[in-house]
């Protein structure tokens, strides 16, 4: 099988799971509904001439299955997208928004803007999150300096900032919710697609798509960085620019997955190490790869997370934990901490 | 084509590191870049590929000056290969030579084209790496992944290529093939180099590095004297002339051993 035959397979058969899952994932549940349901509420939505379900159930698949499997795909794809990027960006195979505190900084920035009564759109709550992911990368890079390719001083420096940002949201919490909205912005904080609406699929489709749209065409700049910013200097990429492009625009869409989500852990570390494997470490089959894999590992985690103990769910971000620690472990040991 | 180097300085810490060298780069020869540890020679390689700025002075390429010739331009003439240079992606040696092509790429094209792939795979072969296209890089011994950097280079097919201390990590058959194929080449090339009876069969020129400050230039017989070596190297050496007219060193004490 000749590598341009791999690719083909990996990325058609990466968009053949994601539509099964898509499909199975909408049936899956506690309403016992068929696919021909499913396909018939959304024929119904889209205008043609089918009998619609009863208004329960049409209610159940388009007003909450259908939302929160979509996008339970748009924050795994984009996730996963971030964090192959922030990876190559940083030479450091540890790095994804999470861990880099990204995501901490703008869960306060999202609690920041619901609990003060900054607003509650989908926009706000985004334009929030953005703040607070900008400001925690900042404080990660004030730690670090340029030294990204030190895997100790970034992970480091990223849980320092996260439990920084952790402490910041919980005081605002504290301060300014009472019980009931505390307990929603705690499930909110661990991780959850459970408050998805056709408003945070739209937001996140767009950014998503806009930040695959970004990254996509610098594919080789992202590859040249594998052996440093000098080659990759040295091949006619601008370290700086490509730098400040592209950590902008994984803020930015780190933020608002993380807004419409909360922050939901290590899918951005696992997917990218697992699609590599499929794929090889080229950046123009391994950002579509991960957009589709890490779309179909979060609905499958997540399908897992409202199901597995119902009536009661647990929130998704607590089952990739479960699944990521393990991972997190086996990237650590196959690392060979190059000598200083 | 030209290339020149003219007063170019750089300071370090307020220490100069590099301290007004003006050269010529003899265009399609084989200039070696001579000089103890420290003397200079990975900074001033650095200020030649535009990877540094100079503090002084500037680096011309056709007359025009480096630092303000756009990096794209710069990278589709001047070719360069450090000294270490490791990843931990997992990369094929293919996914590595390929590399050299993204300056001649169309802005958006995201993957290598058909060319692309011919052009690479000549590289191999020129280095000798025919055979090793798949393998992996993290798989790859010192001297294979110091020839797969230079078929980078070489695919990036440059009309200046510049290397600091090529010959690390290989052995004299590896060493001999490579200055075989650096004075082959139509290409302009400057090379790091340690070994001087190497230096001296192999290059057409040779600039001496001494604290930053370029001692001597030109070629090998007028540069190796017994003069100019015990007084950058602190060694006394007693040269000969080769058949060929270049001169051959062997090495009697050093300094640094004498008290």
């Amino acid at each position: 099988m000749t590598e341009r035959q791999r690719t083909a397979l990996a990325i058609a058969g990466g968009l053949l799971l994601l539509v099964l899952s898509i499909a199975a994932a909408s049936v899956v549940g506690a309403a016992g509904l068929s696919p021909a349901d499913v396909l018939r509420t959304v024929a119904a939505h889209a205008g043609l001439p089918v009998a619609p379900l009863s208004p329960l159930d049409d209610g159940i698949v388009w007003e909450l299955r259908l939302p929160r499997v979509l996008l339970a795909v748009l924050v795994g794809g984009g996730l996963s997208v971030c964090g192959a990027v922030l990876q190559a960006l940083t030479r450091n195979p540890l790095a994804d928004p999470y861990l880099l505190g990204i995501s901490s900084g703008a869960s306060t920035g999202a609690v920041a803007v619901l609990v003060l009564g900054l607003g509650a759109g989908a926009v706000a709550l985004s334009a929030g999150a953005f703040g607070g992911g900008v400001l925690a990368f900042c404080c990660v890079l004030a730690m670090i300096g340029r030294a990204f390719g030190s895997t100790i001083r970034v992970v480091l420096a990223g849980v320092v900032v996260s439990q920084l940002f952790s402490a910041l949201t919980s005081i605002t919490v504290i301060w300014a919710a009472d019980a009931q909205s505390t307990r929603g912005v705690t499930f909110w904080l661990l991780g959850s697609l459970a408050s998805a609406s056709w408003a945070s699929v739209a937001l996140c489709a767009v950014v998503a798509t806009a930040g695959i749209l970004v990254c996509w065409p610098a594919s080789p700049a992202l590859d040249a960085f594998a052996f440093g910013r000098e080659v990759a200097a040295s091949l006619g990429i601008t370290p700086a620019r490509t730098e400040l492009v592209l950590f902008t625009v994984t803020a930015l869409a780190t933020a608002v997955l993380v807004a419409a989500s909360g922050a939901i852990g290590f899918v951005g570390l696992i997917v990218p190490h697992a699609v590599r494997a499929l794929t090889g470490g080229r950046h123009h089959v391994l950002l579509p790869a991960c957009a589709l894999y890490g779309g179909v590992f979060l609905l499958a985690a997540d399908t897992v997370a409202r199901t597995a103990f119902a009536p009661r769910e647990i929130p998704v971000g607590v089952l990739t934990a479960l699944i990521g620690v393990p991972a997190f472990a086996l990237v650590i040991r196959r690392r060979k901490e190059a000598p200083a | 084509m030209s290339f020149h180097a003219h007063d170019v300085t750089w300071t370090a810490q307020g220490r100069p590191i590099v301290d007004g060298i003006t050269v010529d780069i003899t265009p399609g020869g084989l200039t070696g870049l001579l000089g103890p540890n420290g003397s200079g020679k990975s900074t001033f390689l650095r200020l030649l590929a535009g990877l540094l700025r100079p503090q002084g002075g500037a680096v011309l390429l056709d007359g025009h000056d480096l630092g303000r010739l756009p990096r794209r331009d710069v990278a589709r003439r001047l070719a360069v290969v450090a000294q270490e240079v490791s990843t931990d992606v997992e990369l094929t040696v293919l996914d590595v030579v390929l590399l050299g092509r993204v300056p001649h790429r169309r802005r958006l094209a995201t993957a290598a084209g058909e060319e692309d792939l011919t052009r690479a795979r000549r590289a191999l072969r020129r280095c000798g790496l025919a055979g090793l296209e798949h393998r992996r890089w993290s798989t790859l011994s010192g001297g294979e992944r110091q020839r797969v950097n230079i078929a980078r280079a070489l695919a990036q097919e440059p009309s200046e290529l510049l290397l600091d201390e090529p010959t690390n990590h290989l052995d004299i058959a590896h060493q001999l093939s490579l200055l075989d194929l650096l004075a082959a080449t139509p290409v302009t090339v400057v090379t790091a180099l340690h070994d001087l009876n190497l230096a001296s069969q192999y290059c057409d020129r040779l600039l001496l590095l001494h604290e930053g400050r370029l001692i001597a230039a030109g070629p090998p017989g007028l540069v190796l004297t017994e003069e100019t070596v015990e007084r950058v190297y602190g060694v006394r050496a007693e040269i000969t002339t080769s058949a060929a007219g270049r001169p051959s060193l062997r090495f009697l004490s050093s300094a640094l051993t004498r008290h």
